[in-house]
């Protein structure tokens, strides 16, 4: 299992939690979707949600931003309860990146890329600048990509650009939800890997939505299992391939077939 | 002589049109932003507006005739009947235009920050519009087909010819009414879908 990302996370560290749920629960429609999380992601983690279909996990990302409002219990951002804060400006500080990205396709590659900081009225000139140095980062050719637009660009292409644009405005969380899940094998890993060096490089801390356990274990500093609405493990890559859970097994299962270098 | 009849019908006729496309649009543009936000009172103002549509035009015209403030002969009676029937394709291409938009591209939106009226301003309307134009254009060629109907109710218009044609059993003085509002719907119709076409995205 080389390359993959050392846990060294302090658990019992006086440090401030950038995202904290308290005893969270959300229902919906008499169904409970989620039932009594607690977990805390400190500053610089990725931590993977994973889980099967309907298990919670998108649901749970949805809290962070109030796509979605607790039934009962609390998120924290940075210290601070979301549903006091003001949605437009809690979301405006937290990147979010969904399958094939999102994008606009009224809109180039420039402006989707420079949609928030357009949004927080900065100065033409600068965002130009900014959208040109993610461009570059997330390995598109700015002079090339800028005046492009979404259905001009590959699948891979568009999630980097999806990752630049969550990138803008300099969030401290990223939030992303299954971003790769519709490329092809080889363009994935390929974006697996860029996205956790950009991660490290920015300094960002990231909550990662998949149901892919090779994914999971690439890229989380963490990962928490999610089965029918609890958190069922939460563990570095290294323990939970020694987990005793029969949930956490099922996924484990699915990677016999795959031999690792 | 019978040529500058034909001119001042047809503008009469244009200006009818324009009238009630205009004052449509002016309601059903801002109506149907409304109704994509609320979906109860969208259900039943789409059927409302659908059941106006299947109303045949002569018995509309009918029906407002003895209203009081929008009824009586004239122009009043015959544009009032022209918006009510251009509503509906203004309207449901309008409503079906935002709701058809792809949502993750709203939700995208919505998670970037941005507000109802941005994202109404620079998401929903931009990418609707080819769908808005295209329910201006229909609404547009309805109308200067059923605008030959205000005539029958003093609304004037190249409709004069076609009941004039039909009194004196004269095929001549029906097409001197109806060649022009032919042309008038294709000549329409040609340019609202070159302006589409440039709104595509």
């Amino acid at each position: 299992m080389n390359g993959l990302p050392e846990a060294n996370i302090n658990y019992d560290g006086p440090m401030a939690a950038l995202v904290e749920f308290q005893s969270l629960t959300y229902e919906i429609a008499g169904r409970a979707v989620l039932r009594g999380i607690d977990l805390r992601i400190e500053e610089n983690e990725t931590v993977v949600l994973l889980g099967r279909s309907g298990s919670g996990k998108t649901t749970l990302l949805k809290m962070v931003n109030r796509l979605l409002e607790p039934s009962s219990g609390a998120v924290l951002f940075s210290g601070k309860s979301v549903t006091a804060s003001d949605p437009i400006t809690l979301r405006r500080g937290i990147g979010y990146v969904i399958q094939e990205g999102g994008l606009f396709p009224h809109q180039s590659v420039a402006q989707n890329v420079g949609l928030v900081p357009w949004l927080q009225g900065w100065p033409e000139d600068r965002i130009a600048a900014r959208v040109r140095e993610l461009l570059e980062a997330v390995g598109l050719s700015a002079a090339v990509y800028a005046g492009r637009y979404p259905k001009q660009l590959s699948g891979g292409e568009k999630q980097r650009v999806g990752i630049a644009r969550a990138l803008a405005a300099d969030p401290p969380l990223l939030l992303l939800d299954e971003p790769f899940a519709a490329l092809d094998p080889i363009t994935r890993f390929e974006m697996q890997q860029h996205f956790s060096r950009l991660r490290k490089a920015y300094g960002k801390t990231a909550l990662f939505v998949t149901h892919d356990i090779r994914e999971a274990l690439l890229l989380g500093t963490r990962i928490a299992l999610l089965h029918e609405g609890r958190l069922d493990v939460v563990a570095s890559p290294d323990d939970f391939l020694r987990t005793e859970s029969v949930h956490a097994r099922a996924f484990l299962a699915t990677l016999n077939e795959w031999s690792p270098n | 002589m019978l040529l500058n009849e034909i001119l001042a019908l047809s503008a009469e006729h244009l200006w009818l049109v324009a009238v009630a496309v205009i004052t449509a649009a002016a309601i059903a543009g801002p109506l149907a932003v409304l109704l994509t936000r609320h979906a109860r009172p969208r259900r039943w103002t789409l059927a409302a507006v659908n059941v106006i549509q299947t109303i045949p035009s002569l018995a509309l015209f009918g029906f407002l005739l003895p209203l009081p403030l929008i009824g009586g002969v004239g122009k009043r009676t015959a544009i009032v009947a022209l918006v009510l029937y251009a509503l509906l394709p203004i309207l449901r291409n309008t409503v079906v235009g935002i709701m058809g938009i792809d949502p993750h591209v709203r939700q995208s939106a919505v998670a970037m920050g941005m507000t109802d009226s941005q994202i109404l301003r620079s998401v929903e309307l931009p990418l609707a519009m080819p769908m808005i134009l295209a329910g201006l254009r229909i609404a547009t060629v309805t109308t200067i087909g059923t605008a030959t109907i205000a005539a029958a109710i003093g609304g004037g218009g190249l409709g004069t010819f076609v009941f004039r044609g039909i009194a004196m059993v004269d095929t001549k003085t029906i097409l001197a009414g109806a060649v022009p509002a032919a042309l008038m719907a294709i000549t329409a119709d040609e340019v609202l879908e070159w302006v589409e076409r440039r709104f595509s995205v």
